[in-house]
């Protein structure tokens, strides 16, 4: 039995080392990529035409789903801020509220969300159907390199599109927190406005906000082409790799959001 | 999708986006309000500066004129050295007051100045001479206990006893 | 194996004998672990990235079904490698794809994208973009493949036009026999990884080799055999195990 059980053992962790070298080489090799897509910036932006036509399909073809939930993210902040702060008698603070949240966090965060789901996999998508038809193979062997002409623009195409997208969904939801705030609870739009303008700092509240989406930006961006580009060219495995580059993409956003808020804000309320 | 239409969308989403950008910086942000405007400091020494935070305003008469740049602990008197960064177009007294204030009851901790009489303006550089401490709310709970402990009937919270150590509180949180 | 300039050789076999292999290694995407690979004279496997780009652009590849790029039009997919490797005035860009739309018979489609042609319109459009740049080599890999009656005739007559019209040489690999005896004038048999037969199409109708044999006249089994390897077929049905 226990001879068994040792086999048992020893086959696991010889499966679970197999796994962490397997994920170690692949995040090397994702990093090589990586290095090889900044290595043809140049040409994305000589071709500057390919890199507009990404911009167009990842950043204008999100504008809709983008206005919309700000929209919707800021009223429900609005609806359900104003609720706790009736309670301490700050509801005069409405406008700060749903402002800091939407300019910091949920901007950001929840247009990340939602790029790495509509425009990222539908990048991964490309890029691997692309494989599968021999399409990259393709233009190879016309002497055209698929990393300078198919992926480097729409890595910027998506870092390009991003910040913008953030910004817009913050802009939405604030809008709809004015919405709800002012216009249907009653609050009045001079405080609403007055106390964001004086709590909501350009340096540490917008532009790290910014940062924040450049940065999620790169790295859905990366995501979903380096996915696209190792798919196994077979209709399953570019199935797996748009599901793959979604759940990892939300995962690496969610973790740098912690990082980046951990290391920008822990300053801004000392002193 | 031709090549025209794409670059159109694409300027109208970048031009959105900066505008965006733009909206939340300005409007919803303080862009123009501060880091625009040039501005000259001034230091006011306080026992206790409450809650006072960094970039909190400084107002007269309930107006905006500028923001707490700096806090630090002056190491022989003890006492909190706060700059403050005035905007260039007010100009205030030699003996303004500066009070530290809270807006309300939960608000914001605040600077606020009194502008005296002195027909000479302070300048950049320049010390606030007379200032107000923080009421500090434990302070002066304490302190109403404390007189009501020692008042001779010690117990009885009708009359004027109430008024008169609160009186007496605020006296103390006076400097 | 050797191609000479100016003909039009195929290289025949079963699926998975590494056909595909032989273009990809003449065409630098793969490397050779023995042996070598010439092309001009040139090795390949030992050109500089700058050297492996020019020769690219002096052969032409024709992709089993077509690998046209499904973003552009017809138009824009033989433009492609004109627009990439030249800087030739959009007119003059325009009337050399026109020309070779015209020599494979599609110049009405040019303004139609990839998914509205039939496969064998794919085709053809596909081998117009591989002579684009009018290429000394040009690569087939399984042009018949999937293809009509009709097609596989028009494609068969366009490989053997365009390369006595363009004295360009052209590899073609694949396993369809008939067609291939029609329009070529060598052919190299592979099975395995090995050469195991080669010949001009009258030497290999006439052949006696067992290999060519099977392959010519299409029976199921002989040197490639039909079982795939297995236990022997009594023991594993009589026995227990799954």
């Amino acid at each position: 039995m226990t001879a068994e059980l040792a086999a048992g053992i020893a086959q696991w962790l010889r499966r679970l080392g197999a796994t962490v070298t397997g994920a170690v080489s692949q995040l090397g090799f994702a990093a090589r990529f990586l290095i090889a897509v900044l290595w043809h910036t140049p040409h994305a932006f000589r071709r500057i035409h390919l890199t507009l036509r990404e911009i167009y399909f990842t950043g204008v073809l999100s504008l809709v789903i983008i206005l919309m939930s700000g929209l919707f993210v800021g009223m429900v902040l609005s609806l359900q801020g104003y609720e706790t702060l009736k309670r301490y008698g700050a509801d005069e603070q409405l406008g700060i509220l749903v402002a800091l949240a939407l300019v910091r966090e949920l901007g950001p965060v929840i247009s990340g969300l939602l790029f790495a789901s509509r425009a990222g996999s539908a990048i991964t998508a490309e890029i691997g159907l692309m494989k599968t038809t021999e399409q990259l193979a393709a233009m190879e062997m016309m002497a055209v390199d698929p990393l300078a002409r198919v992926v480097a623009p729409r890595f910027w195409g998506g870092v390009i599109s991003m910040p913008l997208l953030a910004a817009l969904f913050s802009a939405a939801g604030i809008f709809g927190g004015y919405l709800v705030g002012v216009r249907l609870i009653g609050i009045d739009a001079g405080a609403f406005w007055g106390q964001m303008q004086a709590g909501v700092d350009v340096w540490p509240d917008v532009t790290n906000g910014i940062i924040k989406s450049v940065v999620f930006g790169a790295a859905v961006s990366l995501i979903s082409v380096f996915e696209g580009y190792i798919a196994k060219p077979t209709a399953e495995g570019v199935a797996s790799a748009t599901t793959r580059t979604v759940v990892i993409s939300s995962l690496a956003i969610l973790a740098l959001d912690f990082v980046m808020t951990a290391f920008m804000f822990r300053g801004a309320n000392a002193a | 999708m031709n090549r025209a239409a794409i670059d159109l969308w694409v300027g109208i989403f970048v031009a959105l986006g900066f505008g965006a950008i733009l909206f939340l910086a300005l409007k919803v942000g303080n862009l123009l309000t501060l880091d625009g405007t040039p501005g000259y400091r001034l230091e006011a020494s306080f026992d206790n500066i409450g809650g006072l935070k960094l970039r909190a305003p400084v107002k007269a008469a309930g107006v905006v004129v500028g923001r707490v740049e700096g806090v630090q602990l002056d190491t022989k008197s003890y006492e909190a050295v706060v700059t403050l960064r005035i905007d260039r177009e007010y100009q205030f007294s030699k003996d303004t007051i500066a009070a530290i204030n809270t807006s309300g009851l939960l608000g914001e901790v605040y600077v606020a100045l009194d502008a005296g009489g002195d027909t000479t303006m302070l300048k950049d550089g320049d010390q606030i001479a007379k200032t107000q401490s923080a009421i500090v709310i434990e302070k002066l709970i304490s302190q109403f206990l404390f007189d009501k402990a020692s008042s001779p009937d010690g117990g009885s919270f009708g009359g004027s006893e109430p008024a008169k150590a609160a009186d007496k509180a605020a006296e103390g949180a006076k400097k | 194996m050797t191609i000479p300039r100016g003909k039009i050789v195929a290289i025949m076999g079963g699926s998975g004998c590494g056909k595909t292999t032989i273009l990809r290694l003449i065409g630098g995407q793969l490397r050779p672990q023995s042996g070598q690979v010439r092309v001009g004279g040139q090795s390949v496997p030992d050109l500089p990235p700058s050297g492996l780009y020019e020769l690219r652009r002096r052969f032409g590849m024709l992709f089993q079904f077509g690998a046209l790029f499904t973003d552009m039009s017809v138009f824009e997919n033989i433009a492609f490698p004109m627009r990439e490797h030249t800087s030739l005035p959009e007119e003059l860009i325009r009337d050399l794809v026109l020309m070779k739309l015209q020599a494979v018979g599609l110049r009405g489609a040019a303004q139609l994208m990839p998914v509205e042609l039939s496969g064998g319109m794919a085709r053809r459009v596909a081998l117009a973009r591989a002579i684009a740049l009018d290429p000394l080599l040009v690569l087939y890999d399984e042009p018949f493949a999937g293809l009509d009656p009709i097609s596989l005739g028009v494609v068969g007559q366009l490989i053997r036009h365009l390369n006595d019209a363009l004295s360009i040489t052209s590899i073609v690999v694949t396993h369809d026999v008939y067609e291939s005896l029609k329009i070529v004038d060598y052919l190299y048999f592979v099975s395995e990884g090995r050469i195991v037969a080669s010949g001009t199409p009258e030497e290999v109708h006439a052949s006696s080799d067992p290999f060519v044999r099977q392959f010519v006249d299409g029976a199921p089994d002989g040197p490639v055999p039909f079982h795939y390897p297995a236990p022997a077929y009594r023991e594993e049905i009589l026995s227990r195990d799954c």
